[in-house]
């Protein structure tokens, strides 16, 4: 256990110095610059900021200075919100994007499994169609049209909720709710088929012929198989949903990650970009390791190896 | 006195494109302590039969058109779920084929092989416990305790079949139905599986209803034969009249294809002929088709099992009028 875990952390050195690559020669392949502006900077200050920004260095000396910097674990300044590094700008907004990502895996876990396991049991009724059609529905509309649905319906016409912000309580609610709604129709639907397909196995005719109850049935006996395709899918999804949303944070105004990530796109933030690429797939790696140990725990065939 | 007595069950599948006859008045009993054989070839209703006495086919597509299955005095077709519940596992206990798909991949042996002492008589943890190792121990499976802790797939195929015998036995059922047991078993490991279910069954005074399409395990493990084919039993007899004495056409055709009766140099026989197709109803009897006795009455004139002799009852109309 202990040295898979090891030999799969060091397997992340080779993916992460993919990923550096391949995002600093990209980035700096796309038209603009950081300050590139409409409004025309003097010819002196574009030089001065180039010159300390070391932006005027070849190429390739600007890459493995970024390199030996992160090897080094720093991240570098932000080239367009200079009064913090980029490593401070993620420390402050991956906690708001953390909590509203909780927040959403709990609304997608609660929702998804609830209406997943209740269709697997009762198959091909109006229990299993409903639910089934609503999840259908939730992958259908995109986060931009539920977001401003839910707040016309329940902050302009109810008055249950704010329209946006991230203060109080009731702030989170709403971008929760928007946030979470795609995966819990996933997990709705792949809970059912785990389900199902447990169901329709040898071993639950076993366990009714021995006189366990249907209770019995789904909980000791497909329950662990059942979960096997969620916690395939909650693996990635975790790492999507925690490292924020740009369009829910939009929509809601939540000062998340997700926000300063597509802004420091727009922005050519170069050293924005790199931090948040990094964290993002750093947690990916991270999330899919869970996986393959939560999927051993489960499945008792599975060898970490 | 009979542990079982079954008369007259129908069983049919309501499918979409029309209704499958998967149980004919199928009318037997089975005495206590003794080992019933069941044969017939794939989709003859063998398991389905005993499937639905447990209430263990799902409805629907199944339903029970009729008949009664007396269990104790007790009607199993006209059982509550939650009194089926109580019977299954307890009093009747099952065996399938498959012991790798049969047992529960993600629970450990011991779980399992407790979990009918859990669910039935009240008994302890630690009770049920030290009851499971025993049972391992008495269906041969060596270092039982710690087997206990293994999961399923660490076991081979003939060690899987064991737990899942200890697993049926422990309770100390009163009707084993054992479904294929062998099927998936490798020859000798066969062999000691059967040995097996026997000596459960001498210790326990079980009755076993042994399903197969092996003329073979018949031969040497049972003491009555039921012959199955197109979902209605054809021929009953004890074993030996069975295999000397056939009085059905389609068991002589069966003994027929065994590699034991086959001479060397001429080529292995078979049935000639398809099983008919259980969608409709069919008039007449159901082996008519590929019967080599055949006479226009057959194709007409509903057939069911009659006595034929002592002990012996057979589903022919010709030996039936004494003309085969």
């Amino acid at each position: 256990m202990l040295r898979f875990v090891l030999r799969r952390l060091l397997e992340f050195v080779p993916v992460f110095f993919i990923i550096v690559t391949l995002t600093f020669f990209l980035i700096r392949l796309a038209p603009g610059g950081p300050f590139a502006a409409e409004r025309a900077v003097p010819e002196e200050v574009l030089k001065r900021l180039n010159e300390y920004y070391n932006l005027d260095a070849p190429l390739y000396v600007q890459y493995f200075d970024y390199l030996r910097d992160l090897a080094h674990g720093d991240l570098g300044p932000s080239f367009k919100k200079p009064t913090l590094t980029v490593s401070e700008w993620i420390a402050l907004r991956f906690p708001v994007s953390l909590e509203l990502g909780l927040y959403a895996l709990g609304v997608a876990l609660l929702i998804g499994l609830a209406a997943g396991f209740l269709a697997a049991l009762r198959p091909n009724t109006a229990t299993d169609h409903v639910p089934m059609s609503l999840a259908m529905a939730g992958i259908c509309i995109p986060n931009f049209v539920l977001g401003p649905l839910l707040v016309l319906v329940f902050a302009l016409w109810l008055e249950w909720f704010p329209v946006a912000g991230w203060d109080l309580q009731q702030d989170k609610v709403l971008p929760s709710i928007t946030l979470g709604a795609a995966y819990a129709a996933y997990v709705a639907r792949l809970s059912r088929a785990g389900m199902l397909e447990m169901l329709a196995q040898d071993f639950v005719r076993t366990a009714r012929a021995k006189g366990v109850s249907e209770t019995g049935v789904v909980l000791r006996h497909a329950l662990w198989g059942g979960m096997q395709p969620v916690v395939t899918f909650l693996g990635p999804a975790a790492a999507g949903l925690l490292t924020g949303s740009f369009v829910v944070e939009t929509i809601f105004q939540v000062p998340g990650l997700g926000r300063e990530f597509i802004q420091a796109a727009f922005n050519r933030d170069y050293t924005m970009i790199m931090g948040t690429v990094l964290f993002y797939a750093g947690l990916i790696l991270l999330f899919n390791l869970i996986v393959d140990i939560v999927q051993a725990w489960l499945d008792p065939r599975v060898r970490l190896s | 006195m009979s542990v079982l007595s079954v008369k007259d069950l129908r069983l049919r599948f309501h499918l979409r494109h029309g209704v499958v006859h998967a149980v004919d008045s199928v009318s037997f009993s089975i005495e206590r302590g003794e080992t019933v054989g069941i044969v017939g070839e794939s989709g003859c209703g063998k398991s389905v039969t005993f499937l639905s006495l447990l209430g263990l086919i799902p409805s629907p597509p199944g339903r029970i058109e009729s008949g009664t299955a007396h269990f104790n005095g007790r009607d199993l077709l006209r059982c509550t779920t939650g009194q089926l519940r109580a019977i299954r596992g307890r009093h009747i206990a099952m065996i399938f084929q498959d012991p790798m798909s049969a047992l529960n991949p993600y629970l450990r042996v011991g779980t399992q092989v407790m979990e009918p002492l859990r669910l039935h008589p009240s008994c302890s943890r630690r009770e049920a416990w030290s009851r499971a190792v025993t049972a391992l121990q008495n269906v041969g499976i060596p270092d039982a305790e710690r087997r206990m802790r293994a999961y399923p797939h660490q076991l081979s195929g003939g060690l899987r079949q064991r737990v899942m015998i200890a697993m049926a036995m422990i309770t100390g059922p009163q009707l084993l139905i054992a479904d294929e047991p062998t099927t998936a078993l490798d020859v000798t490991v066969q062999a000691q599986v059967l040995a097996v279910i026997k000596k459960a069954q001498q210790e326990t005074g079980a009755a076993v209803a042994l399903i197969t399409h092996d003329m073979g395990i018949v031969a040497g493990t049972c003491d009555r034969v039921l012959v199955m084919y197109a979902g209605r039993i054809v021929e009953s007899a004890g074993t030996d009249a069975i295999f000397y004495r056939p009085r059905h056409p389609y068991t002589k055709a069966l003994l027929e294809t065994l590699p034991a009766a086959h001479q060397p140099g001429q080529p292995l026989l078979n049935v000639p002929g398809r099983p008919p197709d259980l969608l409709g109803e069919i008039r007449g009897c159901p082996f008519a088709p590929r019967c080599p006795h055949v006479v226009d009455a057959c194709r007409e004139t509903p057939v069911s099992l009659q006595p034929v002799g002592d002990d012996h009852a057979s589903a022919c109309l010709r030996v039936q009028a004494g003309e085969i």
